[in-house]
């Protein structure tokens, strides 16, 4: 039987690690990834859990000896949050382009200076475009879920690639939830053992890693981008399967309450479920609002996302990152980019909330909404509006 | 004796691990050592290789020298990449996922990539034990960048961003003692080699190897067209270095210092610089300056091996 219990999301992301039978875990403290790796740290010293447990000297080697350990052919592990993300920044790209299925909790913080240890995605965005698979949670169980989900993705031979599972720092992190762990014996079923197809090993040489000159390089990143996209696929396979066994169901995109209509609000991360809140207050009052949450950040899902938004005459969307001097928030300029060629397009407006842990209430989400609607309607002098910004 | 050098290289093996046919430059000292340090380590072995020199002249896709594994990732992370390697076989083994077998695992990288910037990787790496070796190819600058200074550029050498001018002597800086701070970490065994003597090298790469634990090879690694001298002169700069005291030969076995060649004296250091075109600008006062501290540190490390050998 599955077994319900109260835990803290980043100690429940640590037992699903473990359930997930991981080999290797090299991981550097940071907040407020911390209790994820003390947990798992925990889990080895107590014999709960057969894996190497590699306490490095900074994110850098985190994931570099992540690098070596995946390319070993053992199932890696790994979590870490804001400047660590900063500072694993070039060994991400190495990750994705060698094909290494290496699994990552990101417990999203805000970026220095000022020091932030607080939640936001200033940390994701920088590492947008690393070639990983990025997958937004939103609760307790979805980081469960969805960290077993990501070791069978990125682990399919079709993809090999790594995944993150991103979680906002404190928000979810640190909160206790209500959280179902599904049984040994299913998830064993679910990710099959680990089988890397060229691993280093003296058996059978392999040159890892090579340097690639103009003539080549070129064709290795299209078969990286070609690769990254088709893993929808599998990803899409992937949540189906887990939906049909452990009766839990995910979707690239997740719609709440968009029937009929014509106003969508359009979040990312556990905000999210606060944004339900106040799409149900504004419901209650009879305006005809609806959610957008996307779950799946890489890669893009263009298609579910053109679907979920097809009837919307105005999409407000808020960000919780800046692009400093560019366009506006960073998910909004993907969703306009995502309409540009449709041919009845919804307005988009963009907000940037929610920066360095900065907490947006209900109340504070009705006044997003509204002030988007006032904006499509009458336009705005800027680019896009800082929420509750002082000065 | 003298039938010694028509015997000896017989019982080194014939299989080349780092095949030829790679890109380095006529006379690479480096490609010299892991020539030789792939014969030490055999079949059983995987090889973390940092970025530089080695990296670019054996792997251009879709070629490789490589007929162990190998990987290349980054600059300054080669050590951490060992330790995932180490962990992961280790792990597997305990698992039964793979045979239980010893498998040597490797660190290579260049004078840059192990005393500057992968520095703290490889500082981790020893603090935590991992059973592996580390091998550093010091050809005491930037080679493959265009000989720009390192931390392990000697004391008055011109490179391109250290250079001889009006206003300067070249490297104002004395080189990292790299294998002392390996030392400090504690790890059983440190050793310096050179390919100009092979023998030697393919002795100390062996046993880092097999030194249960963290080890690290330094290894100098002549090189003609950083330091501006002729390509054939390779084999006998690297001997002069050892010669004159510049480079010692010696190894650190559970901290005790053991030197693997004594000359009864001690060549002058000009007979090693006047041979490069990287000191060519130094005056008489700074090559006594050298001459001093050269003596000076050869005589520390001589003082260590006699005491720990007492």
């Amino acid at each position: 039987m599955a077994k319900r219990v109260g835990i803290e999301v980043s100690l429940a992301i640590a037992e699903a690690a473990k359930l997930a039978n991981t080999d290797v875990v090299a991981a550097y403290p940071i907040t407020p990834q911390t209790h994820i790796v003390e947990h798992l740290a925990k889990l080895v010293a107590d014999g709960e859990l057969d894996a190497a447990y590699i306490p490095v000297e900074s994110e850098h080697s985190a994931m570099s000896a992540c690098l070596g350990a995946s390319a070993t052919g053992a199932r890696t592990f790994t979590a870490t949050a804001g400047q660590g993300l900063e500072l694993m920044h070039e060994v991400l790209y190495v990750a994705s382009s060698m094909q290494l299925p290496i699994v990552m909790a990101v417990a999203n913080r805000a970026l220095s200076s000022p020091l932030s240890v607080w939640g936001d995605h200033s940390d994701v965005m920088a590492v947008r475009d690393t070639g990983w698979i990025q997958i937004f949670v939103e609760n307790g169980q979805e980081a469960v879920d969805n960290v077993l989900c990501a070791f069978r993705i990125g682990e399919d031979p079709k993809v090999l690639l790594p995944v993150m599972v991103h979680l906002d720092g404190f928000y979810l992190s640190h909160v206790i939830e209500p959280v179902l762990f599904p049984e040994q014996s299913l998830v064993d079923k679910f990710i099959p053992p680990y089988k890397y197809p060229m691993p280093l090993h003296p058996d059978k040489p392999v040159t890892m890693g090579a340097f690639g000159p103009p003539i080549i390089y070129t064709e290795t990143k299209k078969a990286q981008e070609v690769n990254l996209r088709a893993s929808k696929e599998v990803i899409l396979q992937c949540w189906a399967e887990f939906g049909k066994t452990f009766k839990r169901h995910y979707s690239p995109i997740e719609s709440y309450r968009t029937e009929g209509a014509k106003v969508l609000l359009l979040t990312m991360g556990s905000f999210s479920e606060t944004a339900m809140t106040a799409i149900d207050r504004m419901r209650e009052k009879g305006k005809e609002v609806g959610l957008v949450r996307i779950r799946l950040w890489r890669p893009f899902p263009f298609e579910e996302f053109r679907q979920a938004v097809s009837n919307a005459e105005t999409i407000v969307v808020v960000d919780r990152a800046l692009s400093f001097g560019g366009p506006v928030g960073p998910v909004c300029s993907e969703v306009r980019s995502a309409l540009y060629d449709e041919k009845q397009k919804p307005k988009v407006v963009s907000f940037v909330a929610g920066l360095g842990g900065r907490d947006i209430t209900p109340a504070g989400f009705e006044e997003i909404v509204n002030r988007g609607i006032e904006i499509s309607q009458k336009g705005s002098e800027n680019e896009f509006e800082i929420f509750g910004v002082r000065g | 004796m003298e039938k010694y050098a028509v015997y000896v290289p017989k019982l080194v093996t014939k299989k080349e691990n780092f095949a030829p046919g790679h890109r380095a430059c006529i006379g690479c000292g480096e490609a010299l050592a892991v020539r030789l340090a792939c014969k030490a380590l055999g079949q059983n072995v995987i090889v973390a290789n940092a970025t530089g020199c080695m990296e670019i002249v054996s792997s251009q896709l879709p070629f490789t020298s490589w007929r162990v594994p190998w990987i290349h990732t980054l600059f300054e992370n080669t050590a951490a990449v060992a330790s995932g390697v180490e962990s992961a076989l280790k792990m597997l083994m305990k698992k039964g996922r793979i045979a239980q077998q010893d498998i040597a695992v490797v660190a290579m990288a260049g004078d840059g990539g192990t005393s500057d910037i992968g520095l703290q990787a490889l500082s981790g790496a020893m603090e935590r034990g991992h059973n592996f070796l580390y091998l550093c190819f010091d050809n005491e600058a930037y080679m493959n960048t265009g000989i720009q200074r390192s931390s392990a550029t000697p004391f008055g050498a011109s490179t391109t961003t250290s250079p001889a001018g009006k206003m300067s002597m070249g490297q104002f800086t004395w080189k990292k003692n790299m294998p002392a701070i390996a030392a400090a970490h504690n790890i059983p065994y440190v050793a310096t080699a050179c390919p100009s003597y092979p023998f030697d090298l393919l002795a100390k790469v062996e046993k880092g190897a097999k030194t249960p634990g963290p080890a690290y090879v330094h290894i100098l690694s002549v090189c003609p067209t950083g330091w501006r001298c002729a390509t054939d002169l390779s084999i006998k700069i690297g001997r002069l270095a050892v010669e004159t005291g510049i480079f010692p030969l010696y190894e650190i076995e559970n901290g005790r210092y053991k030197l693997s060649l004594d000359p009864p004296k001690l060549r002058p250091v000009t007979d090693y610089m006047k041979l490069q075109g990287r000191f060519r600008h130094l005056s008489e006062d700074l090559i006594a300056k050298i001459q001093k501290r050269v003596s000076a540190e050869y005589a520390e490390i001589k003082e260590k091996a006699v005491a720990d050998k007492e």
